[in-house]
């Protein structure tokens, strides 16, 4: 018995160092997020494994083996519904991690590959997230495939190949269902775990989680202290994973329907902040030129010297949290403004002859000067430091996104058409 | 350790030669292990792309005679996945129901008198051009044939346009 847990022990000491800084344990640091996604995983991992059991992954017979899974095996539905719940709430907190980890300066030196591999897993876990989504082979599968695989078709060069190479031909069918079948459980699964590996190794040859500078920094055993502090969050996190499981099932719509595009469309929600901005922006910016951009200067901003904050505090200090409130709230305004100003005023226009000048390059350049004007309006005349100015504008990234997201689920009507959340009944 | 530079101090030309050989020749197989798969993958998935593109047996379809269809109206055909506009001066277009923007289904709303993308949010007028973006062109069309007063489409192929002009109208 003694041997049997002292090996345990020795297991746990594996993935762990023997102690950890004292400071590092406290709750409001981390929030747990980092532990709370590998639970996540844990449990897509297990009850994946069940569904791969029961579903069959060919157009005729898909979305009959959901059926069948839903209503004649045994707790399917619910295995059906912690699936989804995971997955979704995987997305949820992977983004709080990384938002967690621009607010406490944790992208510094010795953490920039790190930082690079943290944005890879996220990439993965929308990766798989979204080929989930099209297994059911529903209306929503359908159609959200339909309208991913077409915005490939945007990118220049190497577009239409892209496109033909997802879709396994020039239309969607049977390959198409193959692709993305072995993309969810095969091919993602596998880089996933390999990533999330480095990920963890990473973090504790850079020392554990990020703390602040201090003269004798106090250390706390392992076992027990931070293993049972997981222990509790994680199990904590799986009882409200299998509560929501039991209240609220996963979505199923009808069979796929080559024919009708239910109206509204609506990609999953994690996506609708994007496809917001496909409602305004001209497909090639924001299919391809935005996120270009945005990847670029996510993989460069850890390279920049000074742009992280002094870690282990929120916010970096006292007027950075004032910058960071100021920013949310400027962002949140601006976000309504801007899609509220496109909707009322500048789309009753006739349409403008070069949509690739006026809903592409125009607003891209305007952007780009606001930014600049921005951060040299925060570092030469408020004084603020490099790393508070680029903490602000990741924060405002991140903000005017969630900003679009929510009025992508809420406010978006029939034909896509701006409505109040309770006229259309969504609440 | 030891005894490896002992060998080598023991024939001090031919080894170093002979371990350069075989690090070309390692270098050369893995070279070509990768170009093997490489190979090997594309093909793989070329023979899929290929097969699955559906061979249209019959590229000809008949929408109906042309008194079927009133001036000023649009009528989905449902078996060539399209919709047939006759336009006010009688002239003939079919009109792919797929969105030029990201591809979802069109649905005609007779009360507007206009193609709305349920996805994006695009509109289009009878004629298959755009009167709301984000849709970047007018729908895409097929060419049309009447042929002793029956309305024949083509839709081996749906033709891209960057805007509407009076010769894609098929006239009576």
């Amino acid at each position: 018995m003694r041997s049997s847990r002292r090996s345990i022990t020795d297991l746990i000491l594996h993935l762990h160092p023997r102690s950890v800084s004292f400071s590092t344990l406290r709750f409001t640091l981390s929030w747990g997020l980092g532990g709370m996604a590998v639970t996540l995983t844990g449990l897509l991992f297990l009850t994946g494994i069940l569904l791969l059991l029961v579903y069959q992954p060919s157009t005729d017979s898909a979305y009959s083996s959901v059926l069948t899974l839903t209503r004649e095996v045994p707790f399917g539905l619910w295995v059906r519904n912690i699936h989804y719940w995971s997955a979704n709430l995987l997305v949820a907190v992977a983004l709080l991690h990384l938002l967690r980890v621009i607010l406490t300066g944790a992208f510094g030196p010795g953490r920039r590959l790190n930082w690079i591999i943290g944005l890879a897993l996220l990439v993965l876990l929308l990766a798989a997230n979204f080929t989930g989504y099209l297994l059911p082979w529903d209306q929503l599968a359908y159609w959200a495939v339909t309208i991913c695989t077409s915005m490939l078709g945007y990118i220049p060069l190497c577009g239409e190949w892209l496109q033909a190479l997802f879709r396994g031909g020039s239309e969607i069918g049977p390959s198409t269902l193959a692709n993305f079948f072995v993309l969810h459980v095969a091919f993602i699964p596998g880089s996933l775990f390999i990533l999330m590996l480095w990920h963890f190794w990473l973090v504790r040859r850079a020392g554990g989680l990020v703390q602040a500078e201090q003269g004798r920094a106090e250390r706390s055993p392992t076992v027990p202290d931070l293993v049972m502090r997981e222990a509790a969050v994680g199990l904590t996190l799986v009882a409200l994973v299998l509560l929501l499981a039991m209240v609220w099932n996963a979505p199923l719509q009808e069979q796929a329907n080559p024919g009708m595009s239910p109206n509204p469309t609506k990609a999953p929600w994690y996506f609708q902040g994007f496809q917001e901005l496909l409602l305004h922006i001209h497909p090639v910016y924001a299919v391809f030129v935005w996120p270009l951009l945005g990847g670029v200067i996510l993989l460069a901003i850890p390279f920049w010297r000074g742009s992280s904050l002094p870690s282990g505090v929120w916010f970096g200090s006292e007027r950075g949290r004032v910058a960071a409130i100021w920013t949310a709230v400027a962002g949140i305004a601006a976000t309504f403004g801007v899609i509220l100003l496109d909707t009322l005023v500048l789309s009753s226009d006739a349409v403008a002859a070069n949509t690739l000048i006026t809903r592409g390059l125009a607003p891209t350049a305007v952007l780009i000067v606001l930014a600049v004007a921005l951060y040299a309006l925060m570092v030469r005349k408020l004084r603020y430091t490099r790393a508070e100015a680029v903490m602000a504008g990741l924060l405002l990234a991140v903000v005017v996104l969630s900003m679009c997201t929510v009025v992508g689920v809420w406010f978006r009507g029939q034909g896509m058409h701006l409505v109040m959340p309770w006229a259309q009944g969504a609440m | 350790m030891k005894e490896n530079s002992s060998t080598e101090t023991a024939t001090p030309t031919s080894a170093p030669t002979r371990r350069r050989f075989l690090n070309w020749a390692w270098a050369f197989f893995g070279l070509a292990a990768v170009t093997e798969l490489g190979w090997l993958g594309v093909s793989f998935l070329n023979f899929r792309k290929d097969r699955s593109t559906p061979a249209r047996a019959k590229s000809i379809i008949t929408a109906g005679p042309v008194d079927m269809f009133e001036p000023a109206t649009v009528t989905a055909i449902p078996q060539g996945q399209l919709y047939l506009a006759r336009l006010e001066d009688g002239g003939f277009l079919a009109l792919s129901r797929t969105c030029t923007h990201l591809g979802c289904s069109l649905r005609w709303d007779e009360e507007q008198g206009k193609f709305i993308c349920p996805c994006h949010g695009s509109s289009y007028n009878a004629a298959g051009e755009v009167l709301t973006a984000p849709a970047p062109r007018p729908l895409d069309c097929y060419p049309v044939r009447i042929e002793n007063g029956i309305v024949k489409v083509d839709i081996a192929a749906p033709q891209k346009r960057q805007c509407f002009e009076p010769g894609q109208v098929t006239r009576v």
